[in-house]
């Protein structure tokens, strides 16, 4: 098999996985106006996820996501009493969880490289993503772990947006309207912190938290400057992302050729610029684009 | 619908007291709405008007006593009830239609993981016809005025066909236009033998539109009709700075 199908594909179909997912599970977190929460969930995985690692030993999946899903709860946990002990606005309780659970985990991750486990730090920022080989192809069963990772969580995070599209809808835009109809808005959110973090660890083998936290981001708010359709928002943030993920890696691997260099650019930083492309680019040519006189007059009213 | 039933109270609290991060929002709340008639709750900010509705609903942290509607707990008659938040509790930005919010009335009708189908959306173009924003079905909503937006809220609660319609301050920062068309709805409902409570901000309006008024400040200051109710001495006691408050009450 050529080198595109060994090399390129499996990277290509792990960033687009990544990528679609992120985007995917971000809508809520923009529709709630709560994008902080997931650059919140997707630092304060790490010490979960280190922990599981050094306990588990090796690259131990099913650890690595326990501890990750525990970090999530306890960060969103910790999250709301300091807001409430702290009578502090959100985005401060957030920023200070999130912070000091990311320390953590960068310090449990140099005790780990200490005893000599295979985690680093540039691994959980920017991934591995030219390390994902398919080697076999094209034995689809030899596709790499963390495509097939990437793969399941996609598939079982979409069934959950589809089978629930009415009550996830009724749950971000109206929570009190939702419970008094004896639905569980909470039970939602809980559900969207839980998958939010295991978009996070499955994701950031591959990609990386930066990319993360851009594709958590980054196409939902691009979307939401094109479309004011809900279905639209959440297909097209997809569709974002996943493009957003083909187009920097093309970038990554063939734009510095195109000047002449000889060398590459890390696939993931590049696939996060795309997608910020992307939100400037709705910003200034979308139906729903920032309108400057706009802002100068409501700037105006004060 | 209900008129032929025995008058049995469409919201009736006992001994109801209600503290939110533990300062007591409502102190002992005893009260007895009237089955026939328009009922209002008036009383300053922060006087526990939004929380005593949410508490019957279940949505407040009720720390003794309770509310039974329809002569029933909340939670066993959820179907029958509509509740209408204040205009300011959601996002008007988000991307649903005028139709989507309106057909979300339908949503405890059509149940978990259940799509809506055509019905439901011809149910949800109904309501919205009733108040007046047939035109407006497919507009974003935050592309509606604020008259409007809360008949699309009105349109929600319509959708439902609850017995007892539960809104929180229906009438606040709305155009005449639109509060005229929505007193003419709640009217019509309330002919049909229908249970309407409304938090009410405007002293000046309560006794035209109403039968009943509450004047709440933490406890039942005076319920009753109107002209008794709003009677100076008893609306004095709810508003002045010095008159009761939580604290006062507790110490």
């Amino acid at each position: 098999m050529s080198l595109f199908w060994q090399v390129d594909f499996p990277a290509l179909l792990a960033a687009g996985l990544a990528s679609g997912l992120c985007a995917l599970l971000g809508n809520f977190l923009v529709l709630r106006r709560e994008s902080l929460l997931g650059d919140a969930i997707a630092h304060a995985v790490l010490p979960g996820i280190v922990g599981g690692f050094m306990l588990a030993g090796a690259l131990a999946a099913p650890a690595m996501l326990g501890g990750a899903l525990a970090a999530a709860l306890v960060a969103a946990g910790a999250i709301q009493i300091v807001r409430r002990l702290g009578r502090i606005e959100p985005g401060a309780a957030m920023g200070a969880v999130f912070t000091v659970m990311f320390a953590a985990g960068v310090f449990m991750l140099e005790q780990a490289a200490a005893r000599n486990l295979h985690i680093d730090a540039d691994c959980v920022l920017y991934g591995q993503l030219e390390d994902i080989l398919w080697l076999d192809a094209p034995d689809i069963w030899a596709l790499p772990r963390e495509v097939w990772v990437l793969a399941g969580v996609f598939a079982v995070a979409a069934a959950a947006v589809f089978l629930l599209a009415k009550e996830v809808k009724l749950a971000v835009f109206d929570p009190a309207f939702a419970a008094a109809l004896g639905f569980r808005p909470g039970l939602v959110h809980l559900g969207l912190v839980l998958f939010v973090a295991a978009a996070a660890i499955a994701s950031f083998e591959a990609v990386g938290s930066i990319l993360v936290i851009a594709m958590l981001i980054c196409p939902p708010a691009a979307a939401r400057l094109i479309t004011d359709e809900y279905r639209t928002q959440i297909l097209l943030s997809v569709a974002l992302g996943t493009g957003s993920a083909f187009a920097g890696y093309g970038l990554a691997g063939f734009g510095p050729a195109l000047l002449g260099a000889d060398w590459s650019l890390n696939a993931a930083g590049c696939i996060a610029s795309v997608a910020g492309l992307a939100v400037a680019a709705a910003a200034v040519f979308g139906p729903r684009r920032l309108s400057f006189a706009g802002a100068a007059a409501s700037l105006g009213r004060g | 619908m209900t008129a032929d039933k025995p008058a049995a109270s469409p919201f009736e609290a006992s001994g109801l007291t209600v503290a939110w991060g533990g300062r007591p929002v409502l102190w002992n709340v005893d009260l007895t709405l009237p089955a026939r008639g328009m009922s209002a709750v008036v009383g300053p900010n922060g006087a526990g008007k939004s929380t005593l509705v949410k508490a019957a609903l279940g949505l407040a942290p009720v720390l003794t006593g309770q509310v039974r509607l329809l002569g029933e707990p909340a939670a066993r008659v959820r179907r029958r009830i509509a509740y209408m938040p204040q205009r300011n509790s959601v996002d008007w930005d988000f991307p649903v239609s005028a139709r989507d919010v309106a057909a979300m009335g339908l949503y405890g009708r059509v149940g978990w993981f259940r799509r809506l189908g055509k019905r439901h959306l011809d149910a949800a173009d109904t309501a919205l016809e009733r108040v007046g924003l047939a035109d407006f079905r497919h507009r974003q909503i935050g592309r509606l005025s604020g008259g409007q937006q809360q008949r699309v809220f009105l349109a929600r609660a319509l959708a439902q066909q609850a017995e007892l319609l539960l809104l929180d301050e229906p009438f606040s920062g709305i155009d005449a236009a639109s509060e005229a068309a929505m007193l003419g709805v709640l009217a019509e409902l309330e002919r049909e033998g229908r249970h309407v409570v409304c938090i009410h901000h405007d002293l000046g309006t309560v006794a035209a539109y109403f039968d009943h008024v509450t004047v709440l400040n933490a406890v039942v200051v005076a319920s009753g009709r109107p002209a008794e109710a709003l009677a100076e001495d008893t609306l004095r006691r709810a508003y002045d700075a010095s008159g009761l408050k939580p604290r006062a009450v507790a110490a």
